[in-house]
Order: structure tokens, then C-alpha cells, then sequence
């Protein structure tokens, strides 16, 4: 069994006597401690900001050309927080609470519980820093409402949320490497970490405009490089989004914790062609208001507009009446996938449900009317009051869907299909966030820790600032306090250099392959390959055939793959190539992962493991715990579990009827 | 939406770094579904490309949803192309006709150098927010969020501004490679701010300068940035970073 490290007393007291206990650094030698932050989202950006603060001495490292490009950026409805500034009974605990329990009780609580401790001073925190978030006419911060809660306390800047709390991060980064505490080393991409008397010392990274390797020490490494949905090819990730760094890390003694714990969002725009690249989403937040249906007859073929009210399926409201169309994300992927297989789907793929504003456009309108004094508004000016009012909601996200389909949502209800967002699954950490690699730390989506078996909407800004902010700022001290007495190692050191070629190896091998295929078809037939086989629902046969056709597929890539261009200089195709390749191991252990996990919980459905409603049915007695595998050469990872002790909150099966 | 298929002749700028010389190249590229991104179509022509032995055309991108500001495509003499309000991958192809030539540039500006094909290193402006575009404020110093009310209508101007997403096209745009929208979309988010009121002086008159020290060039009020910005960040900023850079200038103590 594992060792999370978490401290010792009451769920509510263990962060607050932690931090009175906890190994502090002094400024003197903070000043000769050298910190490696990969990746500067939401995690990143906040560590690296908040350590160069403390005054460590911080190098960054992004693959893009700038750390405000990180994919945390795109974050669209809010960030939650437990102020209970809305007075509807929000608290600590009821965070805490919400979010184990949406994670289907697969979570550590300690973790859990600290997470919804420091939401408040998060907000404070970006407040302060000048983030723009919506206010009311008062002045104060608003809040909206979003799945699986039943209080106000997403804080939201329109659909732009995570851009807003980057920017803000990103000035907080900015103003540390103007003072000199940070070392920003822009599209860098780490290719493996460089490990000195079993401890992680160093990276050695790629320079993706000349090509060069480089090495850098460090006393310890942070990794927030963020989550692994590129897998499944087509995801709402970006282009770039990658699992080298962790995959590396894993490969060099880092446990990855429930890798197939997968999320897939239910309202994304959905996919229109083979040419497609990525897929977009549409904001949890739209569920506020939007409410989704599909035809009660099957292979319908009228048009969405001239299907009378009497034959719509508003299966989310019939299906669960409690929390309808705000159900959690993995309850209403599954709800989709249900009647789209079952034949109601619509589009011309048959693979989408319709998202429908109507009702809301006239209750916004009715709303608006009653307080401009509009005593009998006919219909027409009613609806128009209520678009003006959706359009001030949500009018970023309308234009995005308008031009991505050419459909007017503002006239015909959203299509929408779910898709592959977030990973729960990442490299195991202890409450400390340091991975079983004694100075390697891993923060925000790139770790397994705080969302179990399935993520709240919302929480994954709360959890990438929370590690960077404030937490790692004082885990760290507990390592580095005693490695004041560690020099700084020089590069040229024997680990250094063998790191470094056995990088080039790699590289030099997959530039000699000179094969048939393109990097981009194999990773197009890895995503088929998840998607449908370790997508939203999963079973033993599928993903046995998974495993031995990725195994397949990695044998092929390794002797057809195609790339172009030249080792020392920039080459996008070289970069993606190495990616794959990592993606096509991940995606095998991710198989393996839902293979031995034989229950259904949150993300993770396997079809053999539900109830006679077709919910997802755990299994507490053999599987309550975290599964985290060791890696041990090819194709072959051992298990840890680490068991979930459920001391304050008592796991019962989860209803949102 | 129904959609076809659609031919058409791409020249676009290929440069392989930025100390060699660069030139157009022209490609034919066929059956473009009008329901692809513009990007969707450079990745068809580069598969096609790699398949064919050839080097595919390098660009910037990641998010492909609007927003981290990485796209940066000149197209048709206009950054981000014909559709209002839309950055490079957010442009569909139904945009195009049937047999339309479409020429492909990187943003040209001293300030950006090109690295490779349509890449270019926009590096200059996080130098920018270095120089001041930020607030101070450690983690940890924070008062509650709700002690300091902000006036909606200020809150709403100081968002609008903030939803800039420092793709550059502003700069691209003007004739003079200014990138006064730029800083003064900053300027603006912060200054509107109470949290940002204390170094407002020393802000604007920092971001400037090192603006100008990037070798951006200066403001003669065309307008040709706000017509372009994808956000649409408006001009209305500029005359604030003005006021803003006047204010400071003459009441900063020495």
C-alpha cells in the first residue's frame, strides 16, 4: 500500500496544523534553491509566480511561444469557490462534500477537504490581482449556478473564465520574471527528467525553434503540464496539449494514478467530418438555462423547430428530476450516448441532442418586459428582450457554435454531442503533491488527486490555482528545507549527459524510420481505437481487443511513421511524433487501467457494472481504492493501491433523482 | 448547414528561418469540405505534403476555439481573414468559393521576426506586460474579494478590455506596426480597476516605453487595428492609454 503522507487528526483541522508544522526554508537560502516549473496553465503559472515570490530561484518552461497560451485559457464557465456569498448554504464542507461525492467517492478526502478550504482565498487572490470577474449593479461579485451543486457559487467573467484567471496568473508570472526570480524558457518542450541519486534533478528539454537539447538543473521539478484527453485524438484539449512530461516522469519511477479515469463533457459541438481536428465545447454553464432533448420518435426527420412540444424528450428532466439538465457531466454524457445509440439521435450523423434556449429566450424576455414596465409585450418583443439578455450571458459561446456549424442558435436549438475533456487520471501524488519520485511534484490536471472517478464543472481552475498558489508553496518547503545543503549540479554532470543521449537516441531513431504513414494517421487510429473502445462505456472483450491492436499500432509506428524536416531545427511533425508515441503507451495502460477496474464509478462505465436503471454501479468492497501502476518496460506495470479511508463522508450509491 | 466541396489555389509565404530570405509558394488544394476550419484545410495540404516527401507549411496554433491567440494568419491582406471578429481558426471554410485564390502571410512587423514560414516571434509583447502590465500583489496578501465593490459599468469596460488575446493582428493591421491597442487594452483593464489605481502612472509610461523600445511604431489614429482585433478591442482604449500616459507624465514626482 501507498503512503499519501496525510497528516494525522480531523479532516477540517489536518491543512491548518500541516502549515503550522511544516518545514519552513529561510530567505537566505530560499535564494540558493533552484525550482523547474514544466508548463505554465493554471498550475503552473501560479507556482512558478508564488515560488518566485517566496524567492527561490524559478526556471518556466512552456512548449508555447508564450506561457499566456496555455490551454487552461480556454476555460469557459467559472471557478468555484465555497464563500457562500450568495447566502443559500454553501460552506467548506458542502465543497468538500459536493466534490466527493460528484467524484463517486474515489478521491482522497484530506486532499478534497483542503481544496475547498483554500477556494476562498483563490478568489481573493485573483480579485487582487485585477481579474475581471462579472459583478452585480451593487458592485459585488456575482455567482451562477452549475452541475452538481445545488447552491450559487461558480464566480464567472462571461464564457471566459479560465482566459481571465490565466491572464491573471500570467501578470503574477510576468511581473516575477521582470524582478529576476524567474527564468521564462518559451517554446521549450521537456523530453525527460534527468535523475541524480534517486531524485529528480533536472530536465532535459527541447528547443522548438533550433532544435537544440538542453539541460537544466534543479533542486526539484514541478510538473503542470496539465491532462492526457489528446489520447483520444479528438478532444477539447488544444492542438499541443501533451502527456510527455508526465509520461516520462512515469517512465522514470512516477506511479500514474487511475489513468482511465476519463471525462467526457456532455455539451461539445459535435464532430462534422473526417477532416476534423479538434472538437469545441459548449459551457457547462449553458445547462443554466438551456434545456436538452431529442425527438420521441426515432430517426426523426422533421427539423428540430417543427417538433410540437408533446413529442420532445426532455430526458435529463424525466430521467432526474432533482437535479434535470444539471446533472453531472459524466451522468449526462451517458444519458446522451443512451437515446443517440438507442435511435433518437439527431443531425446527420444521428450522433447529437439538441440544447434548446426557447424556453429560456422567453422567460429572460417575460423578465426583462415586467422590469421596463411592459405591461402586455407581445410576443415578438419578448423573445427579442430575451435574446438581448441570453446574448449578454452567453453571447461569446452563441458565436463560437455559429461559426463553427453556421447554425443560428439563437433561432434553432444547439446540436450537441459529448466529448473527451478532461483526465481525472494522472501521476499519483501524496499530500505534499510530490510523486512517488522523491523531488518530483506534480500539479493541476497532470495529477490524479482532488476530482476521483469524475470532475465537477468549475473545479478544475479551483484545483489548478489551489496547488499552485497555495499549496505547493508550503509542500515544497518540507523537501527543500533539507536540501539546503545541495549545491547546484552541474550540468555536465555524468546523469546529465546520459539523459541528454539517450533523448537523442530517441529522436535520431524516429527521424531514421523514414516510413510510409503520417504522425497524424496514427494518431487519428489510436483515437478511434479509445474512443470507441474506452470512450463512455467500456467492456472487458473491447478493451482486451483495445490493448492488442495499440500494441499493434506501436509496433507499426515504430517502423512506418513518417517525418519530415531535419533533427536540428524546428520541426512541429518531429515534436508531435514524440508525443504519439508517448500517447500510444498512455492509451495502452489506460485500457489496462479500465480493464482491472471491474465496476462503474463516475467517468469510468463498465458495462458489465450497472443497475437495472442503467446507472453506474460500484463495487466499494474490492475497488475503493486509488490503482496506481508501476511502470516496468514495455507493456508491463505493476499495481499499488493506495485505499481510500472514507472518515467523514459515508459513500452510498450516488442519485440525482 | 449543408455544405460541399470546394477548390482552390493557396500562395502562401514559405520562409525557412528568420535569417534566410523567403517567397511565395503556390498550392492547389481540392474537395475543401466548406464545413473545415481555415487550419483544417493547412492540415489536409500538409498531410498531403508529407505524403508527397515535401516539407510541410509551419504555423502557429493550439487552441483552435478563439481564444489563446496563437493562430496568426495574414489572409487576403487582412489579419484572421474576411469574418469579423474571428481569429485564424475559428475562419470556416465556407467563407470561400469555388476556385478563390487566397494568399497566406505571416504578421510582418519589425517587432516580429519571422521563425519560420507563417510563425513569428511575438516575444515582444510579454516583455510589454513585463514592464508593468500587472498588479502587485503577492499570494497571500489578498483581502476579501467582496471588500472593495467596483462599479458594474467599470467592471464591464475593464472585462471588455481584458478580453484581449495578444494574437498581434492589431499590430499586423496598422501601417505603422503599432500596438497601442494592444498596451492599451491593458492599461485600460487595469486602470479601471481600484486594485490597479495605485500604479497606474507608472504603468503607462512603462508599457510605452518598452513599446517603444521593441521597435513597435507609433498611433496616427487609422483605426485599422480595432477593425481587425478578433475581440474587438476597441480604439476608445487608445485615447485612454493617451489620457492615461498624459495624467502620469505630468504629475509622476521625481
Amino acid at each position: 500500500m501507498l503512503d499519501a503522507k496525510i497528516p494525522a487528526g480531523p479532516v477540517d483541522q489536518k491543512w491548518t496544523k500541516y502549515k503550522g508544522s511544516v518545514k519552513l526554508v529561510n530567505p537566505a537560502n530560499k535564494r540558493k534553491l533552484e525550482v523547474i516549473v514544466v508548463g505554465t496553465g493554471l498550475a503552473g503559472a501560479s507556482a512558478a509566480a508564488s515560488l518566485g515570490e517566496l524567492g527561490y530561484k524559478v526556471k518556466a518552461f512552456c512548449f508555447q511561444d508564450s506561457p499566456r497560451r496555455a490551454h487552461s485559457i480556454a476555460a469557459q464557465g467559472g471557478i468555484n469557490a465555497a464563500k457562500n456569498y450568495q447566502n443559500d448554504g454553501d460552506s467548506v464542507y458542502r465543497l468538500f462534500y459536493d466534490t466527493i461525492k460528484g467524484g463517486d467517492y474515489r478521491a482522497r478526502e484530506a486532499n478534497v477537504h483542503r481544496l475547498a478550504e483554500v477556494s476562498t482565498s483563490i478568489i481573493d487572490q485573483c480579485v487582487a490581482q485585477g481579474v475581471p470577474f462579472a459583478r452585480e449593479y451593487g458592485g459585488l461579485l456575482s455567482n451562477r449556478s452549475f452541475g452538481g451543486t445545488q447552491v450559487q457559487r461558480t464566480f464567472y467573467a462571461a464564457g471566459q473564465t479560465g482566459q481571465q484567471l490565466l491572464i491573471g496568473a500570467y501578470q503574477a508570472l510576468e511581473r516575477q520574471i521582470s524582478l529576476g526570480n524567474v527564468t521564462m524558457h518559451s517554446r521549450h518542450e521537456m523530453l525527460d527528467v534527468v535523475m541524480i541519486d534517486g531524485k529528480a534533478r533536472g530536465i532535459i528539454c527541447r528547443n522548438l525553434v533550433n532544435g537544440e537539447l538542453e539541460r537544466h538543473f534543479g533542486h526539484a521539478v514541478l510538473l503542470c503540464t496539465g491532462g492526457y484527453g489528446n489520447v483520444f485524438y479528438l478532444s477539447t484539449n488544444a492542438m499541443g496539449s501533451n502527456a510527455t512530461a508526465i509520461w516520462k516522469a512515469h517512465k522514470k519511477g512516477a506511479y500514474f494514478g487511475n489513468p482511465c479515469f476519463t471525462q467526457i463533457h456532455p455539451t461539445c459541438i459535435p464532430v462534422s467530418g473526417d477532416h476534423q481536428s479538434k472538437l469545441t465545447l459548449m459551457s457547462e454553464s449553458l445547462r443554466n438555462d438551456g434545456r436538452i432533448w431529442v425527438p420521441k420518435q426515432k430517426r426523426e426527420t422533421r427539423k428540430s423547430i417543427d417538433i410540437p412540444e408533446e413529442e420532445r424528450d426532455y430526458y435529463l428532466e424525466r430521467r432526474y428530476p432533482a437535479f434535470g439538465n444539471l446533472v453531472p457531466r459524466d451522468v449526462a454524457s451517458r444519458a446522451a450516448k443512451e437515446r443517440c445509440d438507442a435511435g433518437y439521435g439527431v443531425g446527420t450523423s444521428k450522433q447529437a441532442v439538441y440544447l434548446d434556449f426557447a424556453d429560456a429566450i422567453k422567460r429572460y424576455g417575460k423578465i426583462e418586459a415586467g422590469k421596463r414596465g411592459l405591461e402586455n409585450a407581445d410576443e415578438a418583443t419578448i423573445i427579442k428582450l430575451g435574446k438581448e439578455d441570453v446574448k449578454e450571458k452567453y453571447g461569446n459561446l452563441f458565436d463560437m457554435y455559429e461559426k463553427i456549424t453556421g447554425e443560428n442558435p439563437y433561432e434553432v436549438p444547439m446540436r450537441i454531442y459529448p466529448a473527451v475533456h478532461y483526465t481525472m487520471g494522472g501521476l499519483w501524488v501524496d499530500y505534499d503533491l510530490m510523486t512517488t519520485v522523491p523531488g518530483l511534484y506534480t500539479l493541476g490536471e497532470a495529477n490524479f488527486s482532488d476530482h476521483g472517478a469524475n470532475r465537477l464543472g468549475a473545479s478544475a481552475l479551483m484545483q489548478g490555482l489551489a496547488d499552485g498558489y497555495f499549496v505547493i508553496p508550503y509542500t515544497i518547503g518540507n523537501y527543500l528545507a533539507d536540501e539546503i545543503r545541495t549545491a547546484e549540479i552541474p550540468t555536465d554532470h555524468p546523469a546529465f549527459i546520459q539523459t541528454e543521449n539517450a533523448v537523442s537516441d530517441r529522436l535520431n531513431i524516429l527521424m531514421g524510420i523514414k516510413g510510409k504513414q503520417t504522425v497524424e494517421s496514427f494518431h487519428k487510429r489510436l483515437g478511434k481505437i479509445m474512443w470507441d473502445k474506452c470512450g463512455m462505456a467500456r467492456n472487458a472483450e473491447g478493451l482486451k481487443q483495445a490493448i492488442s491492436e495499440i500494441q499493434q499500432l506501436k509496433k507499426e509506428f515504430w517502423s512506418d511513421v513518417r517525418i519530415p524536416g531535419e533533427i536540428n531545427e524546428m520541426n512541429p511533425e518531429l515534436d508531435k511524433a514524440g508525443r504519439v508515441a508517448d500517447f500510444i503507451e498512455l492509451g495502452e495502460l489506460m485500457c489496462i487501467d479500465a480493464l482491472q477496474r471491474e465496476e462503474s464509478c463516475g467517468g469510468h462505465f463498465r458495462e458489465e457494472s450497472q443497475t437495472e436503471e442503467g446507472e453506474a454501479l460500484r463495487h466499494d468492497d474490492k475497488f475503493m481504492y486509488v490503482s496506481n501502476w508501476e511502470y516496468q518496460g514495455d507493456h508491463q506495470w505493476e499495481l499499488h493501491k493506495e485505499a481510500l479511508n472514507y472518515e467523514v463522508v459515508k459513500p452510498s450509491q450516488r442519485s440525482y433523482k | 448547414m449543408t455544405h460541399k466541396n470546394i477548390n482552390l489555389k493557396l500562395k502562401v509565404w514559405k520562409q525557412k528561418n528568420s535569417k534566410s530570405a523567403g517567397n511565395f509558394e503556390t498550392f492547389v488544394v481540392k474537395d475543401i469540405s466548406t464545413e473545415m476550419s481555415f487550419l483544417e484545410m493547412f492540415d489536409v495540404l500538409n498531410e498531403r505534403l508529407i505524403g508527397e516527401g515535401k516539407e510541410p507549411i509551419a504555423f502557429d496554433h493550439d487552441c483552435r476555439e478563439g481564444i489563446c491567440g496563437t493562430c496568426s494568419m495574414y489572409i487576403n491582406g487582412r489579419p484572421h481573414g474576411p469574418w469579423h471578429a474571428t481569429t485564424t481558426c475559428q475562419l470556416h471554410m465556407r467563407a470561400f468559393n469555388d476556385g478563390d485564390t487566397i494568399v497566406v502571410e505571416p504578421w510582418r512587423a519589425n517587432a516580429f521576426q519571422v521563425i519560420k514560414d507563417l510563425m513569428v516571434d511575438r516575444s515582444a509583447f510579454d516583455r510589454i506586460i513585463q514592464a508593468g502590465g500587472f498588479i502587485s500583489v503577492n499570494t497571500g496578501n489578498a483581502v476579501d474579494a467582496n471588500s472593495m465593490p467596483v462599479e458594474k459599468d467599470k467592471a464591464d469596460a475593464s472585462f471588455a478590455a481584458a478580453a484581449c488575446i495578444g494574437c498581434g493582428a492589431c499590430v499586423a493591421a496598422c501601417k505603422n506596426s503599432s500596438a497601442m491597442l494592444f498596451v492599451s487594452a491593458k492599461v485600460t483593464h487595469l486602470a479601471l480597476l481600484p486594485q490597479g489605481s495605485p500604479e497606474r502612472r507608472t504603468r503607462a509610461l512603462n508599457m510605452v516605453a518598452q513599446m517603444d523600445k521593441e521597435g513597435f511604431g507609433s498611433c496616427t489614429n487609422t483605426g485599422a487595428c480595432e477593425a481587425v482585433c478578433p475581440k474587438e478591442i476597441s480604439i476608445e482604449n487608445i485615447a485612454r492609454l493617451n489620457k492615461e500616459y498624459l495624467m502620469a507624465g505630468l504629475t509622476l514626482e521625481k
